[in-house]
């Protein structure tokens, strides 16, 4: 062992237990202290407002749509099929959903390497929920010091009013919400007046208890999430929020306070212009602490990046106004990152870094996937086929020595009109279908259709015995009827769409 | 729970149970105050030279959660089986989710079946969403035998053709999916005779129905065929009554060629069909005989030609 190595190993020296006398029992338990988050406005507010109008019109809106006799977005877990729009999924389609989850990651992975916690802080249910949540605690009970005070006071006519006015109305919108969330799995105006039976036993049985326990439940969660737990979700609960480190580097815009610019902080006379500080040692910070009011983390930002933060941009908002106040230059908090703090770059000599090979790749990988997922979404057939063997028997000798394999095919009609559909056998030459060769399966409907395929004795002979691979051609008919057309009509409608299905003939021994 | 082959596990298995529950209480709130340094908030433990643990506390409510979830454990082994061989004050059993899940399904689906109850087989047929019912409900319940196209292997009659075993009727084709059939063909070599005279009647049962066979040994063998006529007929057309299979005909289910039938002679044969009684309801039986026969349509319309 060389010095150099035995220099590396680093020593297990017990630790001196300290002064006994400082050492004291506390709870590993605290209970958090409420946040009174004041009020803010300004241009990041009003995007996170635009946020939620869209998302929660989207939310809530959705489920009303009607599109084709049904509604347009339907997830009906009962009978196995997904209605989005024109699309009818089947559970074997699930694919679509992992894909669409790896564009959701990598957006977020994207979005979270350029500019921090966008998703956090604009678009996150979580936050949106607070957002309406805490829009209707303003409304009754006023801005965080009217808050504040309500809460010292003692219990009277006016509290319990106000109190009871804020709980009311939280759960009617949670309630909303829960009933939307149901709303796509079980058409909502069927819902409805399910519900309405509640009410009115003659109108009928009510909701199913399933209908029952996720309306409650994820009603009781948007309540409970929204009005109670808020950041307690962001900083105990949610997962992202403990991995996003991974995924920001010092070129990452965060929500940053310029410390250079702002310390020493402290009060300073109004009359005192921006100009004037530098002479008298001041810095831009007047140590007003809204920053820290209007955090709903209850964080300041001024001791810098803390795991806390979800970038909601409401210190920057607020810290902005008070600049405009004191003729200040905007932008003492605002969106920088570590290197332009640290190097004193300017705007654009930030936003140069934000094409780095790290959100090159990042969005070359997003554009790709979302390509591929849009290519197999267009190029996606009107039906599926799975081959399934029998196997009770692998195959029989049927008269003149012939032989025989029998199949099951699953044909799923993804589209909500009949359709028709021809099979016939390629690959495997003296092999024939045995059974009927035209088969109609109802909308939105699946069919296991027994299929016989034969093999004359020669063949059969040629290829000798084993397993040998031909495929299934099962070609779908748009028309409805296709004895109505002419023969070339059917022949082009016929090959309008076309499935190959692998699978294997055995001949015995 | 019956597997216990005596109590004293049962109480066993319980007060573990119980004593855990306490134990996981018990630690949960001893492990929630601990000592702390008051100089530094540390717990006083590093690693790595500079590594320090520090006293970073949960949310009270956290700690609500685990209570929580030690109530929700007694609460559950009040109402439902967990503790020992206790039932629980719901009575909830497995078999009593499935029965209550089967008659659920069942009153479902009973106005479906209803319309079709007093319908024929040829008014079923005619019935596409009866016989859409009927093809799953062979695919998932007779096709493992029968096979996906209903034309059977060795052993497994062909139910696409006019050969019935018990008749070919609605009401026999229902009965037999009811109560299921038990085919039987005792040994007769003993009644035929010997060997030779078991050959000769092989050879004549082969004739019957025109195959390729021994002229002289079926001369010979028709004699010693009485021993046999008494189930299949003088004339071997066999006897829908007792299953006994018509000879003349060109099926044989189970092989063809003098070895097989002397085999079968010397051997016997018993051939069984399960009871589907217990699980297919009397009305998907209706549907189920009706989608059966329909598959032999073509073959009774060329057999009548």
């Amino acid at each position: 062992m060389s010095d150099k190595q035995h220099a590396a190993v680093i020593p297990i020296v017990p630790v001196q237990a300290g002064d006994d006398s400082s050492a004291q029992l506390v709870s590993l338990y605290q209970s958090e202290k409420k946040i009174y988050a004041r009020a803010v406005s300004g241009w990041f507010a009003r995007w996170r407002w635009t946020l939620v109008w869209a998302t929660q019109l989207l939310f809530y809106g959705l489920p009303w749509l009607r599109w084709n006799q049904r509604p347009a977005v339907l997830f009906d877990l009962a009978a196995r099929r997904f209605y989005i729009f024109d699309l009818v999924l089947y559970p074997q389609d699930f694919i679509y959903l992992t894909a669409l989850l790896i564009v959701s990651a990598y957006s977020l992975f994207l979005f979270t390497a350029v500019a921090g916690r966008l998703w956090c802080g604009y678009a996150c249910p979580q936050t949106v929920y607070t957002e309406i949540f805490m829009w209707v605690e303003h409304r009754i009970e006023g801005d965080r010091a009217a808050r504040m005070k309500l809460d010292a006071s003692p219990w009277g006519s006016n509290k319990l009013l106000r109190k009871g006015g804020k709980q009311a109305a939280w759960l009617a919108i949670g309630l909303w919400t829960g009933i939307t969330f149901v709303g796509y799995f079980t058409p909502i105006r069927a819902l409805l007046g399910e519900a309405a039976a509640v009410v009115n036993p003659a109108m009928g049985t009510g909701p199913g208890a399933w209908e029952w326990f996720w309306a409650l439940f994820y009603g009781f969660a948007t309540y409970g999430n929204a009005g109670f737990l808020r950041e307690q979700v962001c900083k105990y609960m949610c997962p992202y929020a403990r991995f996003q480190s991974a995924m920001f580097d010092k070129d990452t815009m965060v929500i940053a306070y310029d410390p250079q610019r702002g310390e020493p902080r402290g009060s300073r006379p109004k009359s005192m212009g921006h100009a004037a500080l530098a002479g008298a040692g001041k810095g831009d910070c007047i140590d007003c602490t809204l920053c820290v009011q209007v955090c709903p983390t209850g964080i300041d930002i001024r001791k810098g990046l803390q795991y806390e933060c979800i970038g909601c941009a409401a210190c920057i908002d607020v810290c902005d106004s008070v600049m405009d106040k004191m003729n200040y230059p905007r932008g003492l908090i605002r969106y920088d990152t570590q290197h332009g703090i640290q190097r004193g770059w300017n705007r654009a000599q930030m936003l140069r870094r934000v094409a780095r090979p790290r959100v090159l790749i990042y969005t070359g990988v997003l554009l790709a996937i979302v390509l591929a997922f849009a290519a197999s979404l267009a190029v996606r057939k009107p039906f599926r086929v799975d081959v399934v063997r029998d196997r009770g028997a692998l195959a029989r000798e049927v008269e003149e020595g012939h032989i025989e394999n029998v199949y099951r095919l699953q044909v799923m009609n993804s589209t909500e009109r009949e359709q028709h559909f021809r099979i016939s056998v390629e690959g495997l030459s003296g092999a024939h279908l045995a059974s009927r060769d035209e088969v109609e399966v109802d909308a939105t409907a699946s069919r296991w259709v027994p299929v016989t395929v034969q093999l004359d004795r020669q063949a059969a002979r040629a290829l000798g015995p084993g397993a040998h691979p031909f495929s299934f051609r099962i070609e779908g008919s748009r028309s409805r009827k296709p004895d109505d057309h002419t023969k070339q009509d059917q022949a082009a409608q016929f090959a309008a769409s076309v499935v190959i299905e692998k699978s294997t003939f055995v001949v015995p021994r | 729970m019956s597997d216990f082959f005596n109590s004293g596990w049962s109480i066993f298995v319980a007060v573990a149970t119980l004593v855990s529950l306490a134990a996981c209480l018990a630690l949960l709130l001893f492990a929630a105050r601990r000592k702390v340094m008051a100089a530094d908030n540390s717990t006083g433990h590093v690693w790595d030279v500079d590594l320090r643990e520090m006293n970073n506390p949960l949310p009270r409510w956290w700690m609500g959660l685990f209570v929580i979830t030690i109530v929700f454990a007694l609460v559950y082994l009040v109402l439902y089986p967990g503790l020992g061989s206790a039932t629980g004050s719901l009575g909830w059993s497995s078999q009593g989710a499935y029965d209550a899940e089967q008659s659920k399904a069942n009153a479902a689906v009973a106005p479906l079946y209803a319309k079709f109850a007093g319908l024929g087989s040829e008014a079923l047929a005619k019935d596409r969403q009866a016989m859409a019912i009927g093809e799953r409900l062979f695919i998932n319940n007779c096709a493992t035998c029968h096979g996906s196209d209903a034309r059977g292997s060795k052993g497994f009659p062909n139910l696409t053709d006019a050969d019935w075993l018990y008749g070919g009727s609605f009401e026999k084709v229902k009965e037999t999916i009811t109560n299921g059939r038990q085919g039987m063909m005792p040994p007769m070599a003993a009644a035929v005779g010997t060997a030779e005279d078991v050959r000769n009647v092989a050879n004549y049962v082969l004739s019957l129905s025109g195959s390729a066979h021994n002229a002289i040994a079926a001369q010979l063998g028709a004699a010693k065929f009485a021993a046999c006529a008494a189930c299949h007929g003088a004339d071997g057309k066999g006897n829908q009554a007792l299953g006994a299979p018509n000879l003349t005909d060109k099926i044989w289910l189970h092989g063809w060629g003098e070895e097989v039938i002397t085999a079968m002679v010397n051997n016997g044969k018993t051939n069984v069909m399960p009871a589907q009684a217990g699980r297919l309801s009397p009305e998907q039986i209706h549907v189920l005989a009706a989608y059966v026969l329909s598959l032999s349509q073509g073959a009774v319309a060329a057999a009548t030609k």
